[in-house]
């Protein structure tokens, strides 16, 4: 099959500053009609024409599942990050004509639930918006418990506080408020489900925390916001199409294979969804492995890697691509 | 214009009948001379003209026989649609998709009509004219994948998806060839394929499930499977085995053209956009061998098929006991002369 999803023609009809990190951008068709229906927790792949380079990065859809008018983003910008965020705030305007991916959800809410926990850290707040939207419209249980640095930084707490009222809980690091959450973790109704998105760590501490109660894995679900890091240049030989390429800095290894004119499939872009697993042939040096889909196994094995986020220092690396 | 619809049945008398076209259109569903199981998925794409791909949910001359067919299967047994509480959603996803298909491929027999939530569906070969709140179970006579189910053609299977895995959570499956949605509802992919042989040790499961689960929005995929029936019969499932089981036993030289039928199921699979469920019609086509070998390659081609089929999957198709008649009844449309490649009729 080919790669990625099928592509949706956009405009970019408004861009709104949300406070002093997080911007909002809007996006219509541009053949007028409607986007296509989408389920909460699905996310958006945007492609950023930048000069010569083209980056792909996935983004949460944010707006209510129930109006496909537009569909909306938040991007928080990353002063040290490979550039994609600042392309957006800084290049993307209102009018600009975009390309973006169908949505493709892989953070789906388990509507057998009796009831939605939802855990929010900082930006990792956007696919609730959606799925509390969602879950608003039919009637649905939830709870959702938001972190965010200060009050300021507290990206939409005020617009899901007015709408949802005490169903909102929030927690403000300056003001120390932490998540009791061995207590909330243990006074929930038999059928619950538990959902977190956020910064790693806070994902590993709920999933512990939630394993070391009695949590059955099943109804605990996350979303890594595993943007591809930064690093070393690195050259890399792709066998199978026998080119030798060299990943920049700010680039990750699946978009140079990608520039190189090779185009192995993705969704997620993020090391999650398994797409873009890709075997090694050969290597002489260190992998530095920041997906969440191969197992410890397979990293320590030197055969796979995740090009979508991972990266290689040494002398030599193969590809089967 | 439009389809003129056939008065048939598919039990008692038996007056199911192919038209002259609709043999022509028919999926057979060999490629070469020989069949073994492949990951033999494809994306669902418009194909030719006067073909069953022409839309991407076909109706035909069957559409009003089969609906007729499937009331009564459901007077009788109404376990047949099942829905498990957290599928509703999912139903509503159907309803859109089997609406929106029907009316783009069928103006002339379909229209559907959108202000906002107020939905207006109209079904001129089955004389229904419903206007109902999307969403609002309330509005329909039945639930949503209950109520357009009765008006499309093929069984439904809706699959949850979560855990990696995908679950049989719903579905309307009255056109079966013998499995049960009774006894699979609430299984995952690996359980209700349990009995298929030979294709769990090829790891075909495993890969199908990994395709399945990265289906997207808008990129639908498709593949064919097959099995023969004794009779043209739409309801073969384990509940009325005692009533068509017998039937392979009255399979002779004589009556082989009549009665035995090749059976063609186009299976789709398609992402749900609210639900994030896949749905996977199973749209069984039937034609009898005197129909088909009237396509002089078709028939040369399942004599080898047939011949050469390895016994595990023969025993498993259920072909065993008619099979050394049907071989000897092909044979001799056979004269070995080569088949061209690909599906079609020559």
């Amino acid at each position: 099959m080919s790669t990625g999803t099928t592509k949706l023609d956009v405009v970019v009809s408004d861009v709104v500053p949300v406070n002093e990190l997080v911007t909002r951008f809007h996006f219509r068709r541009r053949d007028g009609e409607l986007l296509p229906t989408f389920s909460g927790g699905a996310h958006v792949v945007v492609e950023m024409r930048d000069g010569d380079r083209t980056r792909l990065n996935p983004y949460s859809l944010m707006g209510s599942p129930l109006d496909t008018r537009e569909y909306t983003i938040s991007v928080r910008r990353d002063d040290v990050g490979r550039g994609g965020s600042l392309f957006m705030h800084r290049s993307v305007k209102p009018g600009l004509e975009m390309v973006i991916s169908y949505p493709v959800n892989l953070f789906s809410l388990d509507l057998r639930a009796k009831k939605h926990l939802m855990l929010a850290g900082g930006i990792g707040i956007t696919p609730f918006m959606a799925q509390t939207a969602q879950l608003a419209g039919e009637d649905g249980n939830f709870e959702l418990h938001y972190t965010c640095r200060t009050a300021s930084l507290g990206t939409y707490a005020d617009v899901l506080r007015e709408r949802y009222d005490r169903r909102i809980r929030l927690y403000h690091d300056d003001r120390d408020e932490r998540i009791d959450l061995d207590r909330l973790l243990s006074t929930q109704p038999l059928g619950t489900h538990l959902y977190v998105c956020g910064p790693a760590g806070m994902i590993n501490w709920v999933r512990d925390r939630a394993a070391a109660l009695g949590w059955p894995s099943e109804a605990v679900h996350f979303e890594h916001f595993a943007a591809p890091q930064p690093g070393l240049p690195f050259d890399v030989t792709l066998a199978v199409s026998g080119k030798t390429i060299r990943v920049d800095e700010q680039q990750s290894l699946l978009e140079a294979i990608e520039a190189a004119g090779v185009d192995p499939p993705y969704l997620c872009r993020g090391g999650v969804c398994g797409q873009c697993e890709t075997n090694v042939i050969s290597y002489d040096g260190k992998f530095i492995h920041n997906d969440h889909w191969l197992s410890e196994d397979d990293h320590r094995s030197g055969c796979k890697i995740m090009p979508c986020v991972s990266r290689f220092e040494g002398r030599s690396l193969v590809l089967e691509r | 214009m439009g389809i003129t619809f056939r008065k048939e049945t598919f039990r008692d008398d038996f007056t199911f009948r192919n038209s002259p076209e609709h043999i022509r259109r028919f999926p057979f569903p060999f490629h070469e001379d020989a069949y073994m199981y492949a990951v033999n998925i494809e994306p669902h794409v418009v194909g030719p003209k006067g073909s069953v791909l022409e839309n991407l949910i076909d109706v035909d001359e069957h559409y009003i026989a089969e609906m007729q067919d499937r009331a009564l299967v459901l007077a009788e047994d109404p376990l047949r649609c099942q829905s498990l509480p957290h599928m509703t959603l999912a139903g509503w996803d159907l309803l859109e998709l089997l609406m929106e298909q029907q009316a783009l491929g069928y103006p002339e027999h379909f229209t559907l009509t959108r202000d906002g939530d107020r939905w207006r569906w109209i079904n001129r070969p089955l004389g229904i004219d419903d206007t109902f709140t999307f969403g609002d179970t309330s509005t329909l006579p039945y639930g949503p994948m209950e109520y357009i189910t009765r008006q499309s053609q093929g069984d439904f299977c809706i699959l949850d998806q979560r855990d990696g895995n995908l679950w049989m959570d719903a579905g309307m499956v009255t056109t079966q060839a013998d499995w049960s949605l009774d006894f699979d509802i609430g299984m995952n992919f690996f359980e209700w394929h349990a009995p298929v042989p030979l294709a769990h040790e090829k790891g075909i499961f495993t890969r199908a499930l990994k395709f399945l689960t990265n289906i997207q929005q808008g990129k639908p995929a498709r593949r064919l499977n097959w099995t023969m029936t004794i009779n043209p019969r739409l309801d073969t499932s384990p509940e009325n085995y005692h009533k068509w089981g017998p039937d392979r036993t009255t399979v002779t030289p004589q009556n082989v053209g009549d009665k035995v039928h090749l059976r063609v199921e186009l299976q789709s699979f398609w992402r749900l956009p609210r639900s994030n469920g896949i749905v996977f019609p199973i749209r069984c086509y039937l034609i009898k061998m005197d129909e088909l070998v009237t396509q002089p390659k078709w028939a040369r081609r399942l004599h080898r098929v047939i011949r050469d089929l390895p016994e595990e999957l023969a025993t498993y198709k259920g072909l065993t006991r008619y099979r050394p008649t049907l071989v000897e009844w092909l044979s001799k449309l056979d004269d070995g002369s080569p088949t061209s490649s690909g599906f079609g009729p020559d």
